[in-house]
C-alpha cells in the first residue's frame, strides 16, 4: 500500500515539473549558433549576393552535393561584387553530409549551414535545393538581384575580411 | 653523336647533351627547378628570377689555366651569388645546389615580391587550380607576405584584346607577372608581332597594336603557356573550374596536320547534357608540339549548333520530312539493291579512315573524293620518311613549298617550317603569288599560274647538295589534272635528287581536308571525269550545291550529313551524321600518320557515325553485319589495305616519354592539358621507305591558258565552310568576301583599296570588296574560297567598279 503511494507521488510529482518535450511543429526549438543545417547563401547589406561562383565548395564537397556554374556580371546587370556570380547554385540534400567543408572553403563567407533542419521530399528532384531556394531574401530597403549598379564601384570579388581565419 | 657533358645537381651526377641548361637538365633527374618565365619551347630570358641556384665551377688556376686539384678531385668554386638555371648552360664538372637555404630563401622571397602585385582572386580566375603561380607559391612560397595588403597596385582587369565583338583572348592586366612568354611567343614562335610591353617599371602593361587586336592565327596558345591567368580566352571564360573537367583525346578536323587535342567537356546544369568547355593542345612533339591554332581551338562549337541534323529526312511529295532511321534505311537499301552496279558515291575529307573504307566497301569501288587535289599515291610511295620531325630540320635540310599559302592552310606547318628556316633550312617558295612566308624564305621563285610544272622542274640545281629535302605542296590556282602534274613534277625532284625513303627527306600534300590522305590510302581517290549519270548517287559530307558545283545527275541521291546544306536539300534522302565529338575514328594527316580520336560527348540526336550508316545499309544489301565498333573496322583495314599492316586502336593509343616534359605534375609550364597518355599514332612507311624502288614519270599536264584577267580561288583559313561557319565565336574574324587585286591593275581600271568591286565570271557576278595590297600578280585577282563568291576554277574574269 505504502509503495503503490510513493509511486503515484513520484508521478504527481513529475504532473508538476515543466516537460521536456515540446508540440512539435507547432512549438520549435531554438538550435545552437553552431548548428549545422541547411545552407543559406548570404548577401552584403546592399542586397548582393555574397557568391561569386566560384565552385570552391563544390570542390570541397566530399559527397559531391554541390553544382555550381559561373556568368559574368556587368554592372546593369549585377549580382555579386566583382566579374563573377553564380549562376547555377545547387545542393542536392540526399548527398549532402552537413559537414560544412563548404562554409570552410568559401573565400566570401557566402555558404554558411544554418539553423533549418526540416528537410524532408516526397521525390528526389525535391531534394536538389536550386539558388532560388537557398538565398536569403535581400535586407529591407535594397533590391533584389540583378542590381544596375554605378559603373567600376564593385570591381573585388574577394572582399577584404576583418578575421578571415 | 652530339658531345656529353657530366655534371652534378644535388649530389646527383650524369651526363646530358652539350649546351642543355641547367634547368632542364636537372628536369632529366626529376629535380623540378621552379619557373614562371623560361619555357623550353621559348628563347630563355631570365627574367623572373625563380630558377635561381648556387652554381659551381670547376676552378682553374689564372696563370696555367690548369684545373685546381682538392685532393684527387677537382676543387669546385661555388659562386657567390646566385645565378638562373634557365640561362646558364651546363659544362663539365659543373656542382648545382638547388635544395640549400640560400636557394630556398631566394625562391621565397620571388614569390612573396610577386604577390605584392598579383591581385590573389584566384576564386575566379579561370586560371585556378592549373596555375603555376598558385603551385609554385603553395610549394616555394612563404606563406605569408610582409608587404601590406591595401598597397596592392590595381590595374584593369578584363581587357579584350581587341575590341568587344571580336576580341578572343582577354588580358588580366593586374595579374600579369611580367614573364614575357606570351610576347616571346607572337614574336619568335608564331612570328606575328602583335602584342608587346609598353612602359616601364611597376607601370609595365601588355598592349596589343594590331587591328583587329591581337591578330594571330595562334593567340590561344599564349593562354596556355601564361603561368597566371593574365591571359584568358572568351571560350572557357567562366566556363568550369580546371578540376572539374574531364578529358577526352581527340584530334582536329580542321586541316591536314592532324593536331593533337584535349577536347574539357563537363555537364550542364541546364540540360544535364555533356558540354565542351574549352579545346586544348596535346603535345605530340611529331606533329604539333605543344601548340595549336585558333580555328582549331576555337571553331569546334559547329558539333553543339542548333543546325545539326538529328533524324533522317525523306523526301515526300517535294518536302523533306523527319522519318524513323528503319524507314530512312530500308529505303536507301531498297534503292541501291534496284540500282545494282548503277551507284556511285562521293565522299568529302572530313570522314574517318573507317568511314571510307565503309564507303568504298558499300559501292564496291564505285565512290571518289570530292577534292581538287591530286597525288595521294605518290605520297604512298615518296611521302616524307617515317620518323620525319620539322623539329629535327635546320642547316642542311632544304624545305621547298610550293603553290601553298601554309599559314591559311596549315597554320601549324607554317609555324613549323618557319621555326626551321630559323634554325638555318635552306626554305624555297615556290608560288605565283606572295604569301606570309615568303620573308623566311632563302630563295623566292615566282611563276605565273599554270606553270608550276616548270617551276618545279627547275629546281633541281637550287636543291643540289642539300642534305635532306622536303617538298610540300599545296593546290593554289590548281584543278586536279594540274594538281597530279605538280604531285609528279615534285616527287620527280625527290627521286631524281635521290631524297626518298629517308627520314626528313619526302614529300608532303597540303590537302585541304584533315583525312584526304586517309581517303586516298582507302582507295577512295577524286576523279578528273566528270561524274556518270547513275540511279543512286551518295554524297557524304561534301557540299557541292554551296560550293557552286552543279549536282550530278541521279535518280535517286542520299546525302550523309552534319547540316542540311544546299547540298542536303537537294537530296532524295538525308542522314544525320556524327561530328568529331561524338565519335571515335582515325585521321591520317598529310605526313601520312594515322592518329585515333575519341568520343568527348555524346551524340547528338539521332545522329550515327558515317561508317555505321554505310555498314547498315551494307547490311541490308547483304554485305555482312555492322560491326560492333570502329576498332573493328581498323582491324579489317589492317588486314586488307596495303600500308594499313599492325596499325590497331592500340597500336594508336602507345605513348612515350616525349621531351620537354611540359606535362608532368610541376606544371611549370602552364596549362595542364598537353601531357598526351593517349597515343601519338602511327606513320605508316612509305613505299621508299620499305625499300621499293620509284620511278620519275612525267608529268601529264595540259595548263588550260586564259587570256586576260583571270580569277584564282585561293583557301582562306577563316571562311564560311560547312563546319567553320557555324563556329560563332570565330564569326568577328571571318573578313568579308574581297579579293586581291594587283596594284597595276588596279591603277588601270581606277580602283582604289577598300572600295567595292564587282566580278563577273563564269555568268556569274559576285560584289567583293578590293583589297590592293601587293599580293596578287599582276593580270591576276584572288578570290578566297567559301567567302561568299563561288569560284572553284582558275577563270576568266572581268572587274567592274
Amino acid at each position: 500500500m505504502f509503495e503503490l503511494a510513493k509511486g503515484m507521488g513520484t508521478t504527481l510529482r513529475h504532473m508538476f515539473e515543466e516537460p521536456v518535450t515540446i508540440q512539435y511543429p507547432e512549438q520549435k526549438r531554438d538550435v545552437h549558433e553552431r548548428y549545422k543545417g541547411r545552407h543559406e547563401l548570404k548577401r552584403y547589406d546592399n542586397g548582393l549576393e555574397k557568391c561569386i561562383g566560384c565552385s570552391l565548395c563544390a570542390a570541397a564537397c566530399p559527397a559531391d552535393a554541390i553544382f555550381v556554374e559561373a556568368a559574368e556580371n556587368t554592372d546593369d546587370q549585377r549580382f555579386s561584387p566583382g566579374e563573377r556570380y553564380a549562376r547555377v547554385y545547387e545542393i542536392n540534400y540526399l548527398r549532402c553530409i552537413f559537414c560544412g567543408y563548404c562554409e570552410d572553403a568559401c573565400p566570401t563567407e557566402a555558404i554558411v549551414l544554418e539553423g533549418h533542419y526540416e528537410l524532408s521530399y516526397t521525390s528526389r528532384r525535391d531534394a536538389i535545393f536550386t539558388k532560388d531556394k537557398l538565398i536569403v531574401p535581400s535586407p529591407d530597403g535594397k533590391p533584389d538581384t540583378p542590381q544596375k549598379v554605378e559603373p567600376g564601384v564593385f570591381t573585388r570579388s574577394v572582399p577584404e575580411m576583418k578575421d578571415p581565419l | 653523336m652530339t658531345d656529353l657533358i657530366t655534371l652534378t645537381i644535388d649530389d646527383k651526377t650524369f651526363q646530358v647533351p652539350k649546351g642543355t641548361l641547367i634547368v632542364d637538365a636537372a628536369k632529366r633527374v626529376e629535380n623540378d627547378i621552379p619557373v614562371f618565365c623560361y619555357h623550353p619551347k621559348l628563347p630563355q630570358v631570365g627574367m623572373c628570377r625563380m630558377c635561381l641556384v648556387e652554381v659551381g665551377r670547376v676552378q682553374r688556376d689564372r696563370a696555367t689555366g690548369q684545373v685546381v686539384m682538392d685532393g684527387d678531385k677537382p676543387k669546385i668554386a661555388f659562386a657567390p651569388k646566385l645565378e638562373t638555371a634557365c640561362t646558364v648552360p651546363v659544362e663539365e664538372g659543373m656542382h648545382v645546389r638547388t635544395l640549400n637555404s640560400k636557394v630556398e630563401d631566394a625562391r621565397k622571397d620571388v614569390v612573396e615580391f610577386l604577390l605584392t602585385s598579383h591581385p590573389l582572386d584566384c576564386p575566379i580566375c579561370d586560371k585556378g587550380g592549373e596555375c603555376p603561380l598558385q603551385n609554385l607559391t603553395m610549394r616555394h612560397g612563404p606563406g605569408t607576405s610582409r608587404f601590406i595588403y591595401g598597397e596592392k597596385l590595381h590595374s584593369e582587369k578584363h581587357v579584350p584584346l581587341g575590341t568587344e565583338d571580336n576580341a578572343l583572348i582577354y588580358l588580366d592586366r593586374e595579374r600579369c607577372i611580367q614573364c614575357a612568354r606570351c610576347t616571346r611567343f607572337s614574336d619568335e614562335v608564331a612570328g606575328d608581332h602583335v602584342i608587346g610591353f609598353y612602359e616601364r617599371g611597376r607601370k609595365i602593361e601588355i598592349v596589343t597594336f594590331s587591328d583587329p587586336g591581337f591578330d594571330s592565327k595562334f593567340s590561344g596558345n599564349t593562354t596556355d603557356i601564361c603561368p597566371v591567368g593574365a591571359l584568358t580566352t572568351k571560350d572557357f571564360r567562366f566556363g568550369a573550374r580546371p578540376w572539374e573537367l574531364i578529358n577526352s583525346a581527340s584530334i582536329c578536323p580542321h586541316c591536314p596536320v592532324g593536331c593533337n587535342l584535349h577536347v574539357n567537356t563537363r555537364r550542364t546544369g541546364a540540360s544535364g547534357k555533356f558540354e565542351v568547355k574549352r579545346i586544348m593542345p596535346r603535345q605530340n612533339e611529331l606533329v604539333n608540339e605543344i601548340w595549336i591554332c585558333d580555328k582549331g581551338r576555337f571553331g569546334h562549337h559547329f558539333a553543339a549548333s542548333p543546325d545539326r541534323l538529328t533524324t533522317p529526312l525523306i523526301k515526300k511529295n517535294g518536302q523533306l520530312v523527319e522519318a524513323s532511321w528503319d524507314e530512312a534505311l530500308d529505303l536507301v537499301a531498297s534503292k541501291l539493291k534496284a540500282a545494282g552496279s548503277s551507284v556511285y558515291g562521293l565522299a568529302g575529307g572530313r570522314l574517318s579512315n573507317e568511314d571510307f573504307y565503309e564507303f568504298r566497301k558499300l559501292f564496291n569501288g564505285n565512290a571518289a573524293l570530292y577534292s581538287r587535289m591530286g597525288g595521294g599515291d605518290l605520297i604512298q610511295k615518296v611521302g616524307i620518311g617515317a620518323g620525319s620531325n620539322f623539329s629535327a630540320m635546320g642547316r642542311g635540310t632544304t624545305i621547298v613549298v610550293v603553290a601553298s599559302d601554309l599559314e591559311e592552310e596549315a597554320p601549324i606547318w607554317w609555324l613549323r617550317v618557319k621555326q626551321a628556316s630559323e634554325r638555318g633550312a635552306n626554305l624555297i617558295m615556290v608560288n605565283a603569288r606572295s604569301t606570309k612566308i615568303d620573308k623566311y624564305a632563302k630563295k623566292k621563285i615566282t611563276y605565273k599560274y599554270g606553270d608550276e610544272v616548270n617551276a618545279v622542274d627547275g629546281l633541281t640545281d637550287a636543291v643540289k647538295g642539300s642534305e635532306n629535302l622536303v617538298v610540300m605542296y599545296g593546290s593554289d590556282g590548281l584543278d586536279l589534272g594540274a594538281s597530279k602534274a605538280l604531285a609528279q613534277a615534285c616527287a620527280n625532284l625527290l627521286i631524281n635528287t635521290r631524297h626518298t625513303g629517308k627520314v626528313n627527306n619526302g614529300l608532303i600534300a597540303v590537302w585541304q581536308h584533315a583525312n584526304d590522305q586517309g581517303a586516298w590510302d582507302m582507295g577512295v581517290r577524286p576523279t578528273t571525269e566528270p561524274i556518270p549519270e547513275r540511279a543512286l548517287l551518295w554524297i557524304a559530307g561534301a557540299d557541292l550545291v554551296g560550293d557552286g558545283e552543279t549536282l550530278p545527275y541521279a535518280d535517286f541521291t542520299v546525302v550523309s550529313e552534319l547540316f542540311l546544306t544546299a547540298t542536303a536539300k537537294a537530296a532524295d534522302v538525308v542522314l544525320p551524321a556524327q561530328s568529331f565529338l561524338e565519335r571515335e575514328g582515325t585521321f591520317t594527316n598529310g605526313e601520312r600518320r594515322v592518329q585515333r580520336y575519341y568520343r568527348a560527348v555524346p551524340p547528338l540526336g539521332q545522329g550515327k557515325a558515317d561508317w555505321q550508316i554505310f555498314a547498315s545499309v551494307g547490311e541490308k544489301c547483304g554485305q555482312g553485319k555492322v560491326k560492333a565498333s570502329p576498332s573493328l573496322v581498323m582491324n579489317e583495314i589492317a588486314r586488307s589495305v596495303n600500308h594499313y599492316a599492325g596499325i590497331t586502336y592500340q597500336a594508336l593509343a602507345k605513348v612515350e616519354k616525349q621531351f620537354p616534359d611540359v606535362g608532368g605534375i610541376d606544371l611549370y609550364y602552364g596549362g595542364n592539358a598537353f601531357e598526351n597518355t593517349t597515343g601519338l599514332g602511327v606513320q605508316y612507311p612509305s613505299a621508299t621507305d620499305r625499300g621499293e624502288g620509284v620511278v620519275a614519270a612525267s608529268p601529264e599536264s595540259k595548263p588550260e591558258k586564259l587570256n586576260g584577267m583571270i580569277a584564282v580561288p585561293v583557301t582562306l583559313l577563316y571562311d564560311h565552310g560547312t563546319t567553320f561557319a557555324r563556329s560563332f565565336l570565330m564569326h568577328p574574324r571571318v573578313p568579308q568576301a574581297f579579293a586581291e587585286i594587283n596594284s597595276a591593275d588596279a591603277a588601270k581600271l581606277g580602283i582604289k583599296d577598300g572600295e567595292t568591286i564587282t566580278l563577273a565570271m563564269n555568268g556569274d557576278e559576285a560584289k567583293v570588296m578590293a583589297h590592293v595590297n601587293g599580293r596578287a600578280p599582276e593580270g591576276v585577282v584572288l578570290v578566297p574560297q567559301s567567302l561568299g563568291v563561288n569560284l572553284n576554277r582558275v577563270s576568266g574574269v572581268t572587274i567592274k567598279k
